[in-house]
């Protein structure tokens, strides 16, 4: 855990970044111990060029693009950058909402790192990102369809594979469950019971 | 006869050339489509997602507790600093800490797994520059590396040995007495492989200003880890940003000069001897401090010890309850990272307030590293590649996850 410090650093650091970008920031916070700034999709470029040559961000250093699925938001996707600044030792977190079709503007003028991690959330969730050089499926299996870190994709998959010992070769076919997949409700109503049992308040008194 | 005349008019030199995906030098499933001119590389184009299993997505679907083994099939040659990274991401949204000798443990064995993943990268990439000898050197260490993981977990590879809140099972004495033994006869067989490598003047000329690594390289590429530290940055999440105990204990950042594929060996091989430090002072600590709780006591996210469990109906219940639901974590999000072998391996974890991640992001070091393959060996010849390749530690659990 970061002391109280570290903390108020971040926070500066947040009203830095808010007041000299307002027409990017949305909004910010620091939750244990991080730092995330939520922007606006359209200016995503310029934040994230603003937070790596402003001398007192200077998050050089990029770590990290990845999607997330919120199906019952109406813009359901969140693209997350992580960066680092090796120099003043700190992370930032900026998060954009999406949906499925508006393209996020591709940060791979501002590092090509950029590049694999925007081509993974676009072959895990579909986010399209806008001026992205080179945006093809990258982990999947040549010719997937699909998206599978969607939370409606299910997790056995569309398709298996598997090699056909009298046609000599690997053969796609549909999923065929053995025994259907557990995936047990676990959310117990134990923990939804209040803290106060009646008649607990008469011993109290007592 | 064939018209052969067509041929003439294309440009000989030119060619496409297909690296892998079973290729020896290719450290596991990696398919490159190489541009060559003569026998200059041109570009480079990387297919990977050959070992995809959907780790990210398996675990959306298991408990926090049973998708930790899944860790350890990332980075196969450091499978418990991969463990470490998903436990503090945890312990962070759960606001725990583990005791200290659970502490300590971790610290033990993560630097016993940077040693591992070391020992296997420094091996292959002689190997691939043609020298026989010295991975099976190297193994031979490795070996006595993974006895000492399986005397821990019971496992030699896929430990499964971090918990949330501390390490599944103390160590015993025996174990730490063997293990600060091998610490001191350690550092002599580094010293072999040395007297083979170090000055050799083919290892030498394999790799000397070969993927030059530049600062601006670093950032534009997002490097981490050796990749960095190789080119003269001391870089180090363990003392830049201390997790653990590492904040109290002692040992240098070695740092390379020029960032080529020598001066990320000789750094790889200084890191295993200060590794070997940090060791010997963990299991000093141990012996000073002596027995304690190794996973934290009395929480709900570790099991009650079995000696409870045959007295108390709550420690029953409570053990059920754990292994079957699991334990739920606050809802939030955060991002931990540790200092792998590889470099900065983090996780970022999206927790609902159920006992089972909403969204778990694995940050592979090696993933940007490999993804700078085209820019690294443009230019350079194709016998450069493999060692480039060597010299980035990629490993392919942990980039096709």
């Amino acid at each position: 855990m970061l002391d109280q410090d570290a903390i108020d650093a971040l926070k500066d650091l947040g009203e830095h970044i808010a007041a000299a970008r307002p027409d990017a920031v949305k909004s910010w916070h620091v939750k244990t111990g991080e730092l995330t700034v939520f922007a606006e999709r359209d200016h995503i470029v310029n934040l994230l060029r603003f937070l790596r040559e402003d001398p007192q961000c200077n998050f050089e250093t990029f770590i990290d693009i990845c999607g997330a699925d919120y199906p019952d938001r109406s813009e359901r996707f969140d693209v997350v950058y992580h960066l680092l600044s090796m120099r003043m030792n700190h992370r930032v977190r900026v998060r954009v909402a999406t949906d499925e079709d508006t393209a996020v503007p591709s940060a791979t003028a501002v590092w090509p790192a950029a590049n694999w991690f925007e081509r993974e959330a676009f072959d895990m969730y579909g986010i399209q990102f806008a001026d992205h050089p080179d945006l093809r499926r990258i982990l999947t299996d040549y010719g997937f369809e699909g998206y599978p870190l969607r939370k409606d994709f299910p997790l056995t998959g569309y398709y298996e594979v598997r090699y056909d010992d009298l046609e000599k070769r690997v053969v796609y076919e549909p999923v065929q469950l053995v025994q259907e997949y557990r995936n047990f409700d676990f959310l117990s109503p134990w923990e939804g019971m209040t803290s106060v049992i009646p008649g607990d308040e008469k011993a109290q008194e007592s | 006869m064939a018209d052969t005349a067509h041929i003439s008019d294309m440009d000989d030199r030119k060619f496409t050339l297909n690296f892998g995906p079973q290729h020896p030098a290719a450290h596991g499933v990696l398919r490159m489509i190489l541009d060559l001119d003569g026998e200059i590389v041109t570009r480079v184009d990387p297919h990977i997602g050959l070992l995809h299993r959907g780790t990210e997505k398996l675990l959306e679907y298991k408990t926090f507790l049973q998708g930790m083994p899944y860790f350890d099939r990332l980075d196969y040659c450091a499978p418990m600093n991969q463990e470490h990274a998903w436990c503090l991401a945890i312990e962070k949204l759960v606001g725990i800490a583990p005791p200290r000798r659970g502490s300590l443990i971790r610290v033990l064995y993560s630097e016993l797994g940077r040693i591992m993943s070391h020992l296997l990268n420094i091996g292959s990439q002689i190997l691939d520059v043609g020298a026989l000898t010295p991975i099976t050197w190297a193994f031979e260490e490795r070996e006595k590396l993974c006895v000492f993981y399986e005397r821990a977990s019971g496992s030699r590879m896929h430990a499964a040995f971090f918990r949330p809140g501390g390490v599944h099972q103390d160590l015993p004495q025996a174990l730490l007495d063997d293990l600060s033994e091998w610490c001191e006869q350690f550092p002599g067989k580094l010293d072999q492989i040395e007297s083979l490598v170090t000055e050799n003047r083919i290892f030498k000329q394999r790799n000397v200003d070969i993927g030059l690594v530049d600062e601006k390289t670093i950032m534009d590429w997002g490097f981490s880890g050796v990749m960095v530290r190789g080119s003269g940055f001391a870089w180090d999440l363990r003392r830049a940003q201390p997790y653990e105990c590492y904040s109290e204990l002692e040992f240098h950042i070695p740092v390379g000069r020029n960032g080529d594929n020598y001066d990320r060996y000789v750094c790889r091989m200084v890191e295993m001897r200060e590794s070997v430090k940090i060791m010997q002072q963990c299991i000093e600590l141990m012996n000073k401090e002596g027995p304690g709780p190794v996973l934290l006591p009395g929480s709900k996210v570790s099991p009650p010890r079995r000696g409870e469990m045959k007295n108390s109906m709550e420690a029953l219940i409570h053990h059920f309850k754990l292994y079957t639901e699991g334990f739920h974590v606050p809802a939030g999000e955060c991002y931990a990272a540790i200092e792998a072998p590889k470099g900065e391996f983090g996780v970022y974890l999206v927790a609902d307030g159920t006992n089972r991640p909403y969204r778990a992001k694995i940050r592979a070091p090696g993933y940007p590293h490999l993804q700078a393959m085209d820019h690294l060996s443009k230019g350079h010849m194709l016998a450069d590649v493999s060692a480039i390749l060597g010299s980035l530690d990629i490993v392919f659990g942990e980039i096709d996850r």
